[in-house]
């Protein structure tokens, strides 16, 4: 184990420059984002996932953001197991009927103030899934949606971009 | 005890459907389902999968010992078949889901319980008779556990991870697990319902997301079974191309999932290191067919797209940095104490069960069942590559883990050996259109286990029926054999060395 955490001393790091925030994603979230909540968030944003519904494609992606390439930590984004420790929810899947109550009670445990970030095609509108007996069809229609990062899924540059979106949100909010 | 041959015998009796392939499928009589079923009990058979539709329970079956595979169906005018769960229990959930989705009511068993229908769709029977729900279901009951001290612990349907969503209800004594129930069904998307009526492209899309995971594994059985069923033929390259896609994603799951088991004990160094190799399959992926999880690539008829023209050497440098990093991981694993004493003989699952179940993927290969659809029943390109299908017998997480490793190293030489003989060609045709209705079935080793798909066309081509299998089906349930008597603090890490699919099997 000490020559493989050597070499890593010695090794440049594999981390990727930080993108430019996604356009698109800055122009939805200056219409919604309340100012109020920007200034209480501060610079350091938790987490939770929920899984509602999605083929669990969205969710290996989440996962990548947590490598050494993307390494979503550093930008103050920090992924956590509760929803009371929360404050920003990123849902994934069309919303299962089976999955809505828990939704729904995932958004009311967590606390104000909140961002809602719908992942992914389905997580818009329902996707493939859209029209079945067996889906809400999308986030926005069982709780309220700050941001869409679509994609099938999103690709972790995507959902990287989407992210400091809401950093820079917050950032120009303070400086006015 | 039956003899090697005796399917085939006993299917001999029952009624062929014509337009079925590549194997026969044979409606019975419940005299002849009946004696399936001691077969089945008796274990000179293994289940591949039982769904119903409307009027007709169909059964699929595969001899170890002649590697015969059948479909059996069962007509039921009065909505009730003679239970397989009765006397072979890993068709319970399946017959559950039956009940549910069709209404196709299995007869003699003692458990009524809905599993995928929590009682919140808008409709009832949504495969079948559809028909307005009856209203609120009764309160879930978990099976009970009895003695002393006992209490119990549930646990989701939203999980402390980034992982899929479902129940789990421990009952345990202290720290030991006494008990631990399943309750499944929370992605349930309807992709079944779906697929009703869905034209060949929009169904193998649908297919493809079945579990994401998968999509490789999913979208090439879903293609396989339409070929068979309209009896289109792929062109080589196509089938060394699927091949290659399929290793990729093998890869970078396995990659991923051994990395993910060490850090659910604690050991965040492998996961940081194996995420790296996973990564550069997505990317490597990516740059040769423009997805990285390798989505809608693979279509019936072909691939969607030929490899660009660095494509070889793209790859080529991938598995060379891949075979450069992975075996200082392997050496790390295997000599770190702390991280041994958390796997090796924690969550051992009786081969017995896995035999019994049919349980495929990693899980059936650590616990001695070799079986991988790869070779039996074999699909092009494998016949003409080399590969070790590495098998165990611990069955323990340890053993899991090792088996992921032996399994890269075969993908790496699978991928080179694809590389190197890659046969030029066309990578897509058309399909055939027989003009009447046909049904196909395709078995499709997955990283996970054995994916079984079985469609009907309409004379148009459009889906009549299809039925996706995950591999899950035969796996969650030996988790709760696996965690038994094991501590409340090594669930995540048994659970993660299943790592089982919850959307392919809520469907």
């Amino acid at each position: 184990m000490r020559k493989l955490l050597f070499q890593n001393l010695l090794r440049s790091p594999l981390t990727i420059p930080a993108p430019a925030p996604s356009e698109a994603a800055l122009a939805e979230l200056a219409a919604k984002v309340d100012q109020a909540a920007r200034k209480r968030l501060g610079r350091s944003l938790s987490i939770r996932e929920v899984d509602a519904g999605s083929c669990n494609g969205c969710e290996l992606e989440i996962h990548a953001l947590n490598n050494v390439f993307y390494d979503l930590e550093r930008f103050g984004f920090h992924f956590v197991a509760s929803p009371r420790h929360a404050d920003v929810l990123l849902v994934t899947g069309p919303v299962t009927v089976n999955m809505k109550e828990a939704l729904e009670r995932t958004y009311t445990a967590t606390p104000d103030p909140k961002w809602v970030v719908a992942v992914g095609d389905c997580g818009r509108d329902g996707g493939v899934f859209a029209g079945s007996y067996a889906c809400v069809g999308g986030v926005s229609a069982v709780i309220p949606v700050d941001l869409h990062l679509p994609g099938c899924p999103p690709t972790p540059m995507q959902l990287l971009q989407g992210l400091l979106a809401l950093l820079q949100a917050q950032d120009s909010s303070q400086g006015s | 005890m039956m003899s090697a041959g005796s399917l085939q015998i006993m299917l001999n009796e029952g009624q062929p459907v014509a337009e079925h392939r590549p194997w026969r499928r044979v409606v019975v009589t419940a005299e002849i389902w009946n004696a399936l079923l001691e077969g089945l009990a008796g274990g000179a058979w293994t289940m591949l999968g039982l769904w119903g539709e409307t009027g007709m329970a169909h059964l699929a079956l595969r001899e170890d010992s002649s590697e015969t595979m059948i479909v059996a169906s069962l007509p039921c005018p009065d909505g009730r078949f003679p239970s397989v769960g009765r006397i072979h229990p890993p068709a319970q959930r399946l017959e559950r889901t039956m009940a549910d989705l069709v209404g196709l009511q299995p007869a003699g068993v003692p458990d009524h319980r809905p599993w995928l229908d929590h009682g919140r769709w808008p409709v009832r029977h949504p495969l079948g008779a559809a028909s307005p729900p009856m209203g609120l279901l009764p309160p879930y009951r978990f099976l009970p556990a009895e003695g002393e001290s006992l209490h119990q612990i549930p646990v989701g349907p939203v999980h402390a991870g980034i992982i899929e969503p479902g129940h789990f209800r421990f009952t345990a004594n202290g720290e030991t697990v006494v008990r631990l129930e399943q309750r499944l069904g929370y992605v349930h998307k309807g992709i079944e319902s779906l697929l009703n009526g869905a034209t060949i492209d929009q169904a193998a899309r649908l297919v493809g997301r079945v579990s994401g995971d998968s999509t490789v594994a999913y979208a090439l059985a879903f293609a396989r079974a339409v070929e068979a069923a309209t009896e289109t033929i792929v062109p080589d390259r196509a089938h060394w191309l699927r091949a290659l896609m399929a290793e990729l994603e093998r890869l970078a799951n396995h990659c991923g999932d051994i990395g993910a088991i060490c850090n659910d004990a604690a050991f965040a160094l492998m996961l940081a290191h194996c995420a790296v190799l996973r990564e550069l399959v997505l990317r490597a992926s990516a740059a040769c067919f423009r997805h990285r999880l390798l989505m809608d690539c693979v279509i019936p008829g072909g691939v969607i797209a030929d490899l660009p023209a660095d494509g070889v050497k793209t790859i080529q440098g991938l598995i060379a940095e891949i075979r450069h990093q992975f075996p200082p991981l392997v050496e790390l694993y295997d000599n770190t104490a702390s991280l041994q004493d958390r796997t090796v003989n924690t969550g051992f699952v009786r081969p017995a069960l896995i035999k019994q179940f049919g349980c495929g993927g990693t899980i059936g290969r650590a616990g001695g069942r070799a079986f991988d659809a790869r070779r039996q029943p074999g699909y092009p390109p494998y016949d003409q590559l080399e590969f070790a299908t590495p098998v165990l017998t611990e069955s323990d997480v340890n053993a899991r883990v090792w088996l992921r490793i032996h399994e890269v190293e075969q993908s790496l030489s699978l991928i080179d050996q694809i590389l190197q003989r890659l046969p030029a060609g066309p990578v897509r045709v058309e399909l055939s259109s027989p003009g009447q209705i046909t049904e196909g079935l395709a078995l499709v080793e997955g990283f996970r286990g054995d994916i079984l798909v079985w469609l009907r066309l309409n004379a148009d081509s459009t889906v009549s029926r299809c039925h996706p299998r995950d591999p899950s089906w035969f796996q969650w349930p030996l988790l709760e054999a696996a965690i038994e008597n094991n501590i409340v603090a090594d669930f995540p890490i048994c659970n993660k060395s299943f790592n089982g699919s919850y959307s392919g099997h809520d469907l």
